[in-house]
């Protein structure tokens, strides 16, 4: 792990913003000889005129086309490379960061366009699970049963979390992982591994939201981890047409123990407790790795 | 040099090809597509260098384009309708990234009703957008425009996106004699761009088009976009006057057309305005003092000009090829702001709808239309905006209707 911390500190992420956590990270890993390209989400106020926290560069597009842009940049690249307009050293690598908003609903085609195409890039999604910099109404990556500020009825969301690990898999990219900044040797080990890659590569961080999921920021880590133990967040990466889990909870936690945590969940608990909706999550988490244990 | 029957499409394409644009992000749609064919044709053979992608729409293509024209490459795009408008978010952020590149609209009327024949509802759409503005009436003037679009574009004192327009059909599908100048005189007359300081390199971070947090500096960039676009109208003859020296064509920002004597002037843009310089060839034949103005440029407005060539006269008529749905005319608006307030300014400025979807606007109309001027300007009233259409056409239309009307009932008794 990198002692050196790349990303400059006193940015106007929330205290305790899961999704920063995994940036750092991230970047420590990563390195700067990169251009952020960035679509319309909390993030986009880290680089807010004349501030970044960013050694790299970036570049802001709009919220639906962040992958178009990556494409714009790298194409751009290769042929200033190509025609001897740029020495090899100037080159960077192309990062697309949005928010999962971005990821799963009004970006979802640029992606599928960019991975389709072979670009050459990487996009670090960080999944707060709702449209958090409009103060989290839910979105494709919102998970049955959680209150948004658009979900208030008694049961939560009625909906299910959207599978993008598995939509951008279909893709058959080079490579595609899920993180959470809560393990950190898990998310610098796939980005290592990623680096080394040439192709899409891409990344989905969950990203436990202190405001949006209503907790303590200081409890960010621990819900983070929580949700590796109750098997609801799966650590997994795909590789050469593979899928693998690269942190297998054997005994998970009963998902309760990560619901309780959080004010999203509330309803589920109080005034009295919705054990049929409970059960229907923990439901879902058996089922998913009853289906993984092939892995 | 050679001489070629090119369509409207070819010359673009032409125009590209010859500006030597290294990027060509890509979406088809009727009737620009034969220029993205014509690129990608070229490219695949190896008679041109670059590279084209096929975004998988128009917004991401306008995307790809302005982070590449960010990035330090020589850009061209083109698109239609739908598409810009479909685009039209990236439109206005490209040009807040001062990212320079050529776009190429081939004007077709907006859904609904959905058609494919042109009026410039789609490309007047991007009017404030900051990307600047070429409309061409002839082949001709689409291969030249492209050329002078990318000197007006990547000036340094101007770096904004310009979109160059032709009509869709009238132009893009109507071969023209096309002088196709050769790539060293091109050479000459367009340098490779030059980015500067703005574009991504490791070793020099970059951020571009960052978030702003309050309305001072939010303005700031805005006015400065505004300022840029302004010098353009300078740059723009400068240019034009090196591309005549250079070319032998001289393209003004606005084109006046037997304007020195006339009492009264016809004001259009693009290729419908042929029709009116042959209408006024046929006026002065029937000894009216008629002329046409033309204006080639439209972003930056040149205001100034469209004074100089309007004042003192009897009457004008603004003959626009696009409806501000519940206001009227775009340009006869942009006109009367121009012309307001003006010492000797025409009395009369009257507006007129006509072309939309590709109707046909007939020699006896602009016949009708000065009669209409001089009516008013011996009246000094200035006559109601009037939407062009005949009596035959509504007959037509209602047919059209009659005809479905029995039908539907005929298939209500079958079987």
């Amino acid at each position: 792990m990198p002692s050196v911390h790349l990303l400059g500190t006193g940015t106007p992420m929330c205290a305790g913003c899961g999704g920063l956590e995994a940036l750092h990270e991230f970047y420590d890993q990563f390195g700067a000889k990169s251009v952020f390209v960035n679509a319309a989400g909390c993030m986009t106020l880290l680089a807010a005129y004349p501030f970044t926290p960013f050694r790299g560069s970036w570049l802001y597009t709009a919220m639906a086309s962040a992958p178009a842009g990556a494409q714009g940049v790298r194409d751009a690249l290769d042929i200033l490379a190509a025609t001897g307009r740029m020495p090899p050293e100037d080159d960077l690598d192309v990062v697309v960061l949005t928010g999962d908003g971005a990821a799963c609903g009004i970006g979802l085609s640029a992606t599928s366009g960019a991975i389709e195409r072979g670009l050459d890039f990487v996009y670090l999604c960080y999944d707060n699970e709702g449209y958090g910099n409009t103060g989290q109404q839910y979105s494709g990556a919102t998970p049955h049963g959680a209150r948004t500020a658009t979900s208030l009825g008694p049961h939560g969301f009625p909906g299910e979390k959207k599978p993008l690990f598995d939509i951008w898999v279909a893709h058959r990219p080079v490579y595609v992982a899920t993180v959470i900044g809560a393990e950190p040797l898990d998310l610098a080990r796939k980005v290592e591994r990623m680096k080394g890659l040439k192709g899409p590569r891409l990344i989905i961080a969950l990203s436990p939201c202190p405001t949006g999921w209503d907790f303590d920021p200081r409890e960010t880590v621990q819900i983070g981890q929580l949700a590796v133990k109750t098997g609801i967040w799966p650590l997994k990466e795909y590789v050469d047409g593979k899928v693998t889990h690269t942190k297998v909870p054997r005994e998970r936690l009963p998902i309760e123990e990560y619901l309780k945590r959080q004010g999203r969940f509330a309803h589920l608990f109080a005034p009295q407790r919705d054990d049929a909706s409970i059960r229907g999550i923990q439901a879902r988490v058996d089922a998913y790795w009853e289906s993984a244990s092939g892995d | 040099m050679t001489r070629q029957l090119l369509t409207g499409n070819g010359a673009a394409a032409w125009g590209a090809r010859l500006a030597e644009a290294d990027y060509v992000p890509a979406f088809p749609i009727t009737p620009q597509t034969e220029i993205i064919e014509a690129l990608g044709g070229w490219i695949d053979r190896g008679e041109m260098g670059g590279r084209m992608v096929t975004l998988e729409s128009e917004h991401s293509m306008i995307t790809a384009a302005g982070a590449a024209a960010a990035t330090g490459v020589r850009v061209f795009s083109a698109t239609s309708s739908q598409g810009l408008l479909y685009a039209m978010e990236m439109i206005y952020t490209v040009a807040g990234w001062r990212a320079p590149f050529v776009l190429v609209n081939v004007s077709r009327g907006l859904s609904a009703p959905i058609t494919l024949e042109p009026d410039h509802n789609d490309v007047l759409a991007a009017r404030d957008s900051g990307c600047l503005q070429i409309h061409c009436s002839t082949c001709q003037e689409v291969l030249d425009s492209v050329l002078i679009a990318y000197r007006l574009a990547e000036h340094p004192r101007v770096r904004l996106p310009a979109i160059v327009n032709l009509d869709g059909f009238y132009l893009s599908f109507t071969r023209e004699p096309v002088e196709i100048p050769g790539v060293a005189a091109v050479r000459g007359f367009l340098p490779p761009f030059d980015a500067e300081n703005v574009r991504f390199r490791a070793s020099v971070p970059e951020s571009q088009a960052v978030a702003v947090l309050s309305g001072g500096a939010y303005s700031y960039f805005r006015y400065e976009t505004h300022l840029a676009a302004l010098e353009a109208l300078r740059v723009y003859d400068a240019v034009a006057q090196e591309f005549a020296a250079r070319f032998g064509r001289h393209h003004p920002a606005v084109d006046a057309y037997r304007c020195d004597d006339a009492e009264y002037v016809l004001v259009m843009i693009g290729s419908f305005a042929t029709k009116a310089r042959d209408a006024v060839g046929r006026l002065r034949e029937a000894g009216w003092q008629v002329g046409l103005l033309r204006p080639r440029l439209l972003r930056p407005f040149p205001a100034q000009a469209i004074r100089a060539a309007l004042v003192g006269r009897r009457a004008v008529a603004v003959i626009d090829q696009n409806l501000s749905v519940g206001k009227g005319g775009i340009l006869h608006a942009e006109l009367a702001s121009a012309l307001y307030g003006v010492a000797d300014a025409p009395p009369i400025l009257a507006s007129f709808i006509g072309g939309l979807g590709g109707r046909d606007i007939a020699p006896e109309e602009f016949f009708e239309i000065v009669r209409v001027l001089r009516a008013a300007s011996d009246s000094g009233e200035t006559p109601p905006p009037r939407l062009l259409f005949t009596a035959d056409e509504l007959c037509e239309t209602r047919k059209l209707q009659a005809i479905a009307h029995v039908e539907r009932h005929e298939l209500g008794n079958g079987p």
